[in-house]
């Protein structure tokens, strides 16, 4: 006794990407978004990565709803008063078939929900799910909601319910959850013309600006963003909730530090408050990954802990969606052959490792660790700036001091063993390899 | 940023408020807490610390996110679900 057959709990992009795979299939499905749109929950940097839409959507870039196409890349390290930015641009990401843009997610998701119900699935709004429904056996066969005689029933549930997932830990695909794999983003996005933000940003019509930020979270381990919308500029921080909670700087005051550093402040001057957000990441990678399938369920995107977390690369709807379509389809493989316990949904796990979603988190598994390493977070950047500080200071009449040299008495006066300095390289040699 | 600017700060986040709390936080067991992680780090700065030594939540503008039962190290003082449906946090659209 099924309402139907696939219920996807969470709108995201995962979710919606599943459902549109599914109700594609000729299933029956229903998509479950607790908030009033979808989207309206959902929160990132944010750049999105949708080359993996090519599959589901062509020509997507026609018609979802991007503010501005990434042309141009910053890394970014920086001490108290210092800055080293490694910069690059490119034409080719500015014009068909693209590479990364800069979003709003509640416009974005909400997009993307579109598709799912242009493929027949059935979206609901406004409607929490509660929990899962067991058979004797303890295979999923449904969820309970808040609406007045809320439970449905399907052959496959599809968990999309995001970072916290309470289904998931429900089903016992977690075997537990650990503060120190979780960061917290915050964000304030600040209204400015768009000629400001072009001028400041050296970009022109849709083109945009990716900085990615380390050393600028003071004590806490994390990193910082600074994203260009059309007419609006996103500065954030991603930190490290254990450390968070160990020390007694607040969250906003680590963004208003962020704000008033001088390779940050002449960016944003003037800028107003248009909104301040906040959200949880999953940012351990395989560590912390769940076990993806169960009788009745399988899990994906955040919910699933499938977020990119490696330093120069910062990941999240791509996997989701990509996480999605595979258990969408896995779903329906299952359904047509009338196994959908976790050994018919086995498909899903299959295409998880086939693909980049878990080929790039084994090949990156000692990234997320290594980046936000205290040595990482709190040493190098210092050591470094001072470096290059040297190499650009002309200190006439003495002539210039070699590299090495420089190199050498700054990681003494930084307070790193030269061992470690050289464990790290390799580690960073083999994490990014 | 002063206290008054961050109040200014969570009034550009919407909040479409249920009646009922969907966080609740058990004063008597944080008058045992020490080291309150909960105050420093929930981003909306909801925890607030009473004169008899507890600490009062305020779930009306939260962006349940998380944080504050994960980084919680007393046993049952957060009891943490998500709003009813349609209620909590809504991110604005273009």
């Amino acid at each position: 006794m099924t309402d139907v057959d696939v219920i996807v709990v969470g709108g995201g992009p995962a979710g919606s990407c599943a459902a549109i795979v599914a109700a594609r299939a000729g299933l029956s499905v229903v998509l479950l978004e607790r908030g009033p749109f979808p989207g309206s929950k959902n929160m990132y940097g944010g750049v999105v990565y949708p080359r993996i839409l090519d599959e589901l959507i062509p020509n997507w870039w026609e018609e979802a709803p991007i503010q501005r196409w990434v042309t141009r890349r910053s890394t970014m390290l920086l001490t108290e008063t210092q800055a080293l930015t490694v910069d690059f641009r490119t034409e080719a990401w500015g014009k068909a078939p693209y590479n990364g843009a800069t979003a709003y997610r509640p416009d974005f998701d909400h997009w993307l929900a579109g598709h799912a119900e242009a493929a027949g699935a059935q979206l609901l709004t406004s409607t929490t799910v509660t929990g899962l429904l067991r058979d004797a056996n303890g295979a999923v066969v449904g969820v309970t909601t808040d609406r007045p005689d809320g439970d449905l029933r399907a052959r496959v549930v599809i968990a999309c319910d995001g970072v916290n997932s309470f289904l998931a830990k429900e089903a016992g695909l977690y075997e537990h959850t650990d503060a120190k794999h979780f960061t917290l983003g915050v964000k304030e996005t600040l209204a400015l013309p768009k000629e400001v933000i072009d001028e400041r940003f050296g970009v022109r019509g849709r083109e945009g600006v990716d900085i990615e930020i380390i050393g600028g979270t003071g004590a806490v381990n994390g990193g910082g963003f600074v994203y260009t919308n059309l007419e609006t500029v996103a500065v954030g921080v991603v930190l490290k909730i254990s450390k968070l909670a160990s020390q007694s700087m607040r969250p906003e005051q680590i963004i208003a530090n962020l704000k008033a550093h001088p390779g940050i402040a002449p960016l944003i001057e003037g800028g107003e408050i248009k909104e301040y957000s906040a959200h949880l990441i999953p940012e351990a990678g395989l560590k912390m990954m769940p076990k993806m399938t169960t009788d009745g369920m399988l899990v994906a995107g955040d919910a699933a802990a499938l977020c990119l977390a490696a330093g120069i690369w910062l990941e999240g709807v791509n996997f989701a969606m990509a996480s999605g379509m595979y258990a969408g389809e896995s779903a329906a493989e299952a359904i047509k052959v009338s196994d959908v316990s976790a050994a018919g949904l086995g498909g899903y796990q299959r295409r998880l490792s086939e693909t980049f979603v878990l080929k790039d988190h084994r090949k990156l598994r000692r990234a997320p660790e290594l980046v936000l390493s205290d040595r990482v977070q709190h040493l190098y950047p210092q050591m470094i700036a001072n470096v290059v500080e040297r190499m650009f200071r002309i200190d006439n009449p003495a002539p210039k001091p070699g590299l090495r040299r420089i190199l050498n008495q700054e990681r003494k006066r930084a307070g790193i063993k030269r061992r470690d300095l050289m464990r790290d390289t390799l580690d960073g040699y083999r994490s990014f390899g | 940023m002063t206290p008054g600017n961050f109040l200014e700060t969570m009034e550009t986040a919407e909040f479409r408020v249920s009646p009922d709390a969907h966080i609740v936080v058990d004063s008597a067991i944080c008058a045992d807490c020490t080291t309150r992680e909960c105050v420093v780090a929930c981003p909306a700065n909801l925890f607030v610390p009473t004169a008899d030594g507890g600490v009062v939540f305020n779930y009306e503008q939260c962006f349940e996110c998380g944080t504050c039962y994960m980084v919680c190290t007393q046993e049952g003082a957060i009891k943490w679900d998500y709003p009813a449906g349609g209620y909590g946090v809504v991110f604005h659209r273009t």
